[in-house]
């Protein structure tokens, strides 16, 4: 049963670490701001959830685990909110890039 | 070698390269975002060496509302960076040389300190019984050496007055910071409407967990003013005029409370800021709680800026 929870941990965490690497690469390599928000915002969702998910057999206490999905679930909160703002703002300073012209209008 | 070194020394070196990038960068928008990334980090190299109590303040001050002021000073002076620098070379030569003085002097200062180094934390764990609390920093700072803590909160007022004097006279006793507008219905009302409830409870959580775990008034504050700033931000709130009775008592009253257990040790116990032993604990606490209001209602008010609307 350990090594059944430590395959998962190690296999979710490993998911997690390849998210926050490809979204890490899509924000240095990506065009311009929507298309780094959306790496970002992987990274953010997927990457910690995974690495939360991995966590979860070894939180120890029910209370624990409780605490590490609240974590995730304030940072999926924060950067969902944070990214809508950002994009929005993108929108309105870049007007006439090449994203308003037949990009979704705010 | 072991793994948590080698992360340790990577961490090491990722802070200082955050640090000598925030110091180069030309534009002051981008050296700010580096000063908040460089906050954070120093975050975990507190939580590495077991300073958790700090960590919190790093991030909440360093990353979070110290972020927050340095981003509205870098909008305000943006207009003035565009211009050639107007100072002399031999003067920012100057400034440089004295600068890297100063550094040389704090690096030759660590490396000359004996080994170990003097400390008072074992008088400091052995009395630590004699307040009932469980948290040895919260065991110094509200005992130990509460009379910094003391004057430290006060400092912190004495602040807030420095910036509502910079207000004009016709603004004096009106609203702090300009009236935001947001969209009711946007994105930032309703995290602004959401977070606030989560976040009030982990400040008093914070708060009332620093009596025994790293945490405390400070911290706690912090987060609670990071609510109301939300709030006034969406504009679901507005700032409360500074000639208000209600926020001038919540102004002074961790101070004054603070003044007047330590007027109490003075008259009934040995010495100012003296705790009976009795009743250390529920006057740590007492201290602490109004405390964190003020700290608060400090912050914030620090972050909104100077008296600019009258009270109308």
């Amino acid at each position: 049963m350990k090594f059944m929870l430590d395959i998962v941990t190690v296999t979710a965490i490993s998911a997690g670490a390849f998210f926050f690497l490809a979204g890490t690469v899509g924000l240095l390599r990506f065009p311009d701001t929507l298309t780094r928000l959306h790496a970002l915002t992987k990274a953010d969702n997927l990457g910690l959830g995974l690495v939360v998910l991995g966590l979860l057999p070894h939180a120890g206490s029910l209370r624990g685990g409780f605490k590490l999905v609240c974590v995730w679930l304030l940072a999926l909160l924060a950067g969902a909110t944070v990214s809508q703002l950002i994009a929005r703002a993108a929108l309105a300073s870049e007007g006439s890039g090449s994203f308003t012209v037949d990009g979704p209008q705010p | 070698m072991t793994i948590a070194s080698a992360l340790e020394m990577a961490l090491a070196a990722v802070v200082l390269g955050m640090a000598i990038w925030t110091v180069v960068a030309r534009d002051s928008f981008a050296a700010v975002v580096g000063f908040v990334a460089y906050g954070l980090l120093l975050a975990l190299v507190w939580v590495r060496l077991d300073a958790v109590d700090v960590a919190l303040v790093e991030a909440a001050i360093s990353g979070g509302l110290g972020g927050v002021l340095l981003l509205g000073a870098a909008a305000r002076t943006a207009a003035a960076e565009s211009r050639p620098p107007a100072e002399h070379p031999a003067v920012r030569a100057a400034a440089a040389l004295l600068a890297a003085a100063v550094a040389a002097a704090l690096a030759a200062t660590v490396f000359l300190l004996p080994d170990p180094a003097p400390t008072l934390a074992p008088a400091a764990a052995a009395n630590a019984a004699s307040t009932g609390l469980g948290n040895p920093v919260t065991n110094v700072l509200m005992a130990f050496r509460a009379m910094d803590t003391l004057l430290e909160k006060v400092v912190l007022l004495l602040a807030l007055v420095g910036l509502w004097s910079l207000a004009r006279d016709r603004f004096w006793g009106g609203h702090p910071g300009p009236r935001h507008r947001a969209d009711p219905h946007g994105t930032l009302a309703f995290l602004a409407r959401l977070l606030p409830p989560i976040g009030v409870v982990v400040g008093v959580y914070v708060l009332w967990a620093g009596a025994n775990h790293p945490g405390g008034a400070f911290q706690g504050g912090t987060i609670l003013a990071a609510m109301w700033l939300l709030a006034l931000m969406a504009g679901l709130t507005d700032t409360p005029a500074i000639s208000s009775r209600r926020l001038r008592l919540v102004l002074v009253a961790g101070p004054s409370v603070f003044l007047a257990v330590g007027l109490g040790g003075l008259c009934f116990g040995a010495a100012f800021l003296a705790y009976p032993a009795a009743y250390a604990k529920p006057l740590i606490v007492g201290i602490e709680i109004a405390m964190t209001l003020t700290i608060a209602a400090t912050l914030g008010l620090l972050l909104v800026g100077a008296p600019e609307r009258s009270a109308e």
